[in-house]
């Protein structure tokens, strides 16, 4: 009778060459067919867990404590051909990044059929039918040609599928998923996961579900398992924890879900920035024999910004939001359409165009990046100074101290390098620049995606606060709409170069008309207080919405 | 002191052991390194002449003093040449895009087109086998890596976000190339000029050995080796220490270089 | 596929071009009259005009191009200066014999860097890793011609193992011609394993860090098919690609081999008559050597895709 314990991690410890530890007294346990999720965020530790588990931790990490038991056997003690046997029929895992996760010079049906060839070898014969079959399983059509393909012919949710057919293929007692959505678009994340739900379930495999993302987790998982700078805070049944989280930091986590303001009035005065039929076309060109027609981003989009209020502009991938961000900041010019500032039509140069290039700034996505490594924090926020006109070089230092002091940054953080900061704190820095000259207009793109739940929620809370303070304009675009919640007045939801639906943030989210709209709202889940101070989470447009978590059946 | 801080050591120690050199021989050599003696020639090394004396009586190891000079002296005004105009060219061709890039781009791959010591035998042809000849000719030839490279970062940081905000900011092309492109190039040029050095000694050395270099009687590494073949069978000494002091410093720069590239290019540092 | 094929190929063809005229206007550039050169001082100004007219210097440069170039095309170099021998079966002659050193030299190289440089990958940091990076390194920085002097005085002179001077080629005198080709090609090979193989393990080392590498080992797959199938293949890029240069490289650079050997190569060739200032042949020997480079760094550039098939696609 083999007991229901599929993986035993006992008081694990690992810790990486200079004494820093990056796991610390793990412990926690994952019994057959059941799903279990592990939540953290950055430095929690989480994705070392998982791939101590089937040793491929870097070389660079040891196991300084404890024990990993796969069906009661510890895996340290496996001599190398006992380790690969695990690996694959035993134990199996799926990767984060589906671009870097499938080796790009071996065909799709060369890769999926190694595990096979190493761990079935007597069977080659039926071999290619239960790749085939496996591939429909997963949602591919027409695998004859897919098995001949290569994989950068395929998008990032089809290579995640692939990955998932390529883990399932020789039926593991055990799935490690690290992050195996993340990389995804909001609704394909949804399909990819519920047919994981649905695979593993069908063939009896465990899941250990490893994600920043707790909605998700929470969702699908039976158990929980919340870690936090290498430690676990807190294990319990799902519905246990989100209802009655026992850590501190688990209600952390849990306040960041977004939580919607009362709604403010709609703004009345004429509007501050207006775009009418704004189109943009990449790459026309005129060759000798042909004509080659562009690459449309976006087709003729009609947009209003009043003057303090905060317009929220939602899409995926591919729907032309960025571009639209790029084209009001000036940084891509339009190819037809026309801008109007102050209700003066904007040119490409004159005096108009000035007076708007100054008072419209922006908020840039990935905090690492959109700093100069080489400049100080103070010279990154005074260099926005440069062109103010009629401001002395006494003015402009007390400008930036009192803007620095406003984005939490005050003290001696103004002689820091970028390098010496957290992301939060970068994004505060460029939040600082952003609005050092208190423009009429703020720009945020996707200003807060790079950023961990907890710190995203703080720095969403700072712009919330600015907005109030210095009463700026704020064109807030995001892929996640959830953030976009706790944030906006109106919402505008663009899909492949056009608007799809626009209205007040309450209409949107609770009387959405368009399908795809509805699709968008579907992924994301909504806070429900209970009466005895935890969270309970409920599912848009869902059949059991109104239902606690334990009614939803996944076994 | 773990292994690539003792590469770095021994790379700067035998960098500046030659720079040193190369100093002190400005001033000082034991001999006159033009003396003619022919008392002493094909003398083995001894007491006296440390590195014996060639087939005129010359000291060998002031000779090679010497050579250290004008071999670092060609290498420095070369490197200098060749990463200045490269900068220039690939910062402007990356920036600018449009047709200034496309035309920089065809003149620089003509001159890829070369292998880098085909093109300065060929343009030693036209300029003349002396010490200017050779600069200009070495530097033209590898002032196209330069330029590939410096176009190429330059490419990527432009689409960095730091560079992007610049121009939000309201700040003109030029401004944001010198402040914030520029600045940023300097590691990868930095770590491309020490390789190039290595490459120019050896370009070098090899031209005067095939006798298209400096011409006897004055000294360069080179143009020793090409005379000790004649005495080979002698007077080994005449090839081991020319080519034991080429050797060196190029052991040195290629140690250095790696620690440098170590230290500065950032996707290495991941691997730390 | 095709399109990748054509790109490639219609892109080689402008370089051709360019490389033509450039080599045309680096010879028309050097300083001296060749018909001059050719007579000698005595000559009269008669002649040396009777002699430019025939040469065809007096035509505009766009005239001479297109001249030469058609004469280029038919496999025409023209004549040497020096000894009134048609250039292009001279050239033909010695890259034979370059050729016979170089060819070798590059694939021994390769085939004892690549295994050793992705074994030093695998083994980052540890002994064996160090001494291999330690000895490509300590390799590069030997010149080759002090590499080659120092082998031909230990084996030729001293231990009188090898000829000194001179040699036979394949087609002579197989026999012999090992003989004269074992120190040379020596010489060339340890200083080509240290560059191919440093080269090797840095690209080896950026692959093997990918999740792919660990996505294979998940998989329950032996160490040897994860590095042969998995990083081999997608890591031998660079390094093909850097093969296809040196090859270009030595094709001039090989002269001072050829030098210390004595060997009647097409560096060597080169450089003499710079030395002569033999026009025809300097201007003949730039043309086929980088003419040569551009067709194997093409050739070099179609194969890519079997290692990495993301450059076909577009």
């Amino acid at each position: 009778m083999t007991s229901p314990v599929l993986l035993d991690i006992d008081a694990l410890t690992l810790a990486a060459g200079h004494g820093h530890t990056v796991v610390s007294q793990a412990s926690m346990q994952v019994s057959r067919g059941e799903i279990v999720g592990v939540v953290g965020e950055s430095g929690s530790g989480k994705t070392m867990l998982g791939r101590a588990i089937m040793r491929l931790t870097p070389q660079a990490i040891d196991r300084t404590g404890g024990d990993i038991k796969v069906e009661g056997t510890s895996v340290f003690a496996l001599r190398p051909a006992q380790l690969r046997a695990l690996r694959g029929p035993k134990v199996a895992m799926v990767f984060q990044e589906p671009m870097t996760s499938l080796t790009p010079s071996l065909t799709v049906g060369q890769q999926l059929a190694e595990g096979l060839e190493q761990h079935v070898p007597g069977e080659r014969a039926t071999h290619r039918d239960r790749i085939e079959a496996m591939l429909r399983r997963v949602g591919l059509a027409d695998v004859s040609r897919v098995l001949d393909a290569y994989p950068h012919e395929f998008s990032g949710g089809m290579r995640q599928r692939i990955m998932i057919a390529s883990a399932m293929l020789l039926r593991p007692a055990l799935l490690i998923a690290d992050e195996p959505t993340t990389a995804l678009d909001a609704v394909i994340q949804r399909e990819v996961m519920e047919m994981l739900v649905e695979l593993t379930q069908e063939n009896g495999t465990a899941v250990l579900l490893i994600s920043h993302d707790l909605p998700m987790v929470a969702r699908y998982a039976q158990r929980m398992v919340v870690m936090r700078r290498g430690e676990i805070v807190e294990t319990g049944p799902t519905s246990q924890v989100l209802a009655a989280p026992a850590h501190e930091y688990t209600r952390q986590l849990l306040a960041t879900l977004p939580q919607r303001r009362p709604p403010r009035p709609l703004a009345t005065q004429a509007p501050l920035l207006s775009a009418r039929g704004l189109t943009v076309e990449y790459g026309a060109r005129q060759g000798w024999f042909s004509k080659q027609a562009g690459n449309r981003v976006l087709h003729g989009i009609d947009l209003d910004i009043h003057p303090g209020e905060v317009v929220a502009v939602v899409g995926e991938s591919g729907s032309g939001k960025t571009t639209l961000g790029s084209v009001l900041t000036g940084l891509v010019a339009p190819t037809g359409g026309a801008l109007r500032y102050k209700g003066q039509p904007l040119a490409a140069r004159g005096a108009v165009f000035n007076d708007y290039r100054y008072n419209c700034q922006m908020v840039f996505q990935d905090p690492y990046s959109s700093l100069d490594p080489r400049m100080t924090v103070s010279a990154l926020v005074a260099e926005a100074l440069r062109l103010a006109p009629g401001l002395t070089p006494a003015q402009k230092d007390d400008r930036v101290a009192d803007t620095l002091q406003d984005v939490g940054l005050g003290g001696d953080f103004g002689l820091r390098y970028p390098h010496e900061l957290s992301g939060g704190q970068r994004q505060r820095v460029a939040i600082a620049r952003a609005l050092v000259r208190r423009p009429a207009l703020l720009i945020a793109d996707e200003a807060v995606s790079a950023l961990d739940v907890t710190v995203r929620a703080q720095v969403l809370d700072l712009l919330a606060d600015l907005q109030q303070r210095y009463g700026f304009s704020c064109l807030f675009i995001s892929h996640d709409l959830g953030v976009v919640e706790q944030i906006a007045d109106r919402v505008i939801v663009m899909q492949a170069g056009r608007i799809v639906e626009e209205g007040v943030r309450d209409a949107i989210f609770d009387r959405p008309r368009e399908p795809y709209t509805r699709q968008l709202l579907g992924a994301i889940p909504m806070l429900e207080a209970t009466a005895a101070g935890g969270v309970r989470l409920k599912w848009r447009n869902d059949a059991q919405a109104s239902q606690p978590l334990a009614a939803v059946s996944l076994t | 002191m773990n292994r690539r801080s003792l590469a770095a050591v021994v790379g700067g120690t035998l960098v500046a052991a030659v720079v040193i050199t190369a100093l002190v021989a400005l001033f000082w050599t034991p001999y006159d390194p033009l003396k003619l003696n022919f008392k002493a020639r094909l003398a083995a090394p001894s007491l006296t002449h440390l590195m014996g004396t060639d087939e005129l009586g010359r000291d060998v190891f002031s000779r090679l003093m010497r050579g250290t000079t004008a071999s670092l002296r060609v290498s420095l005004m070369t490197v200098l040449l060749a990463t200045g105009a490269g900068v220039l060219i690939g910062a402007v061709s990356g920036y600018l895009r449009g047709w200034p890039d496309r035309v920089l781009m065809a003149l620089n791959d003509a001159l890829l087109a070369f292998p880098g010591l085909l093109l300065a035998l060929g343009l030693l042809a036209v300029f003349g086998a002396s010490e200017t000849g050779i600069i200009l000719a070495l530097a033209l030839a590898y002032m196209s890596s330069v330029v590939r490279v410096v176009r190429g970062t330059v490419l990527s940081l432009r689409e960095r976000e730091f560079v992007r905000a610049s121009r939000v900011m309201g700040n003109s092309e030029l401004y944001t190339l010198m402040r914030h492109l520029l600045p940023n190039c300097l590691a990868p040029v930095i770590v491309m000029a020490t390789s190039m050095c290595g490459w120019i000694i050896l370009a070098e050395s090899s031209l005067s050995f095939l006798g298209l270099g400096v011409a006897p009687p004055a000294p360069t590494w080179g143009n020793m080796l090409a005379g000790s073949r004649t005495y080979i069978g002698q007077a080994a000494w005449l090839a081991i220490f020319p080519g034991l002091a080429i050797s060196l410093s190029l052991l040195g720069i290629n140690l250095l270089g790696d620690a440098l590239r170590d230290r500065l290019d950032p996707r290495m540092r991941r691997r730390v | 596929m095709l399109r990748f094929v054509a790109s490639r190929i219609g892109m080689a063809l402008p370089t051709l071009l360019i490389v033509a005229l450039a080599v045309f206007i680096l010879v028309r550039l050097i300083p001296g009259d060749p018909a001059a050169l050719m007579l000698g001082d005595s000559a009269d100004a008669a002649s040396l005009a009777a002699l430019r007219e025939q040469l065809g210097l007096n035509a505009s440069w766009p005239a001479q191009f297109a001249i030469w170039a058609g004469h280029v095309l038919q496999g025409d170099l023209g004549q040497s200066i020096a000894n009134r021998q048609p250039v292009m079966p001279l050239i033909l002659d010695r890259f034979a014999v370059s050729a016979q050193i170089v060819l070798p030299a590059v694939v021994l190289a390769t085939l004892v860097a690549v295994p050793a440089g992705m074994f030093a990958a695998w083994r980052q940091g540890r002994m064996a890793d160090l001494a291999l990076v330690a000895g490509a390194t300590l390799l590069l920085s030997l010149p080759a011609f002090w590499m080659g002097l120092l082998l031909l005085l230990l084996f030729a002179l001293k231990l009188g193992w090898f000829p000194v001077v001179g040699f036979v080629t394949f087609s002579e005198n197989p026999g012999r011609a090992l003989l004269y080709l074992v120190l040379p090609v020596a010489t060339l090979l340890l200083h080509e394993i240290g560059v191919i193989l440093r080269m090797t393990r840095a690209s080896t080392l950026e692959v093997l860090h990918l999740d792919y590498i660990t996505h294979a080992r998940a998989k329950g797959l032996p160490e040897s098919k994860v590095m042969w199938r998995h990083a081999f293949k997608n890591s031998f890029g660079p390094t093909w690609t850097l093969l296809g240069l040196i090859l270009g490289n030595l094709l001039a650079g090989i002269a001072v081999i050829e030098t210390v050997f004595t060997i009647p190569g097409l560096g060597r060739l080169l450089v003499d008559a710079i030395f002569a200032r033999d026009y025809p042949v300097i201007q003949g020997c730039l043309l086929f050597i980088a003419t040569v480079y551009v067709l194997v760094n093409l050739v070099v550039d179609l194969l890519y895709p079997i290692f990495d098939p993301r450059v076909a696609a577009k």
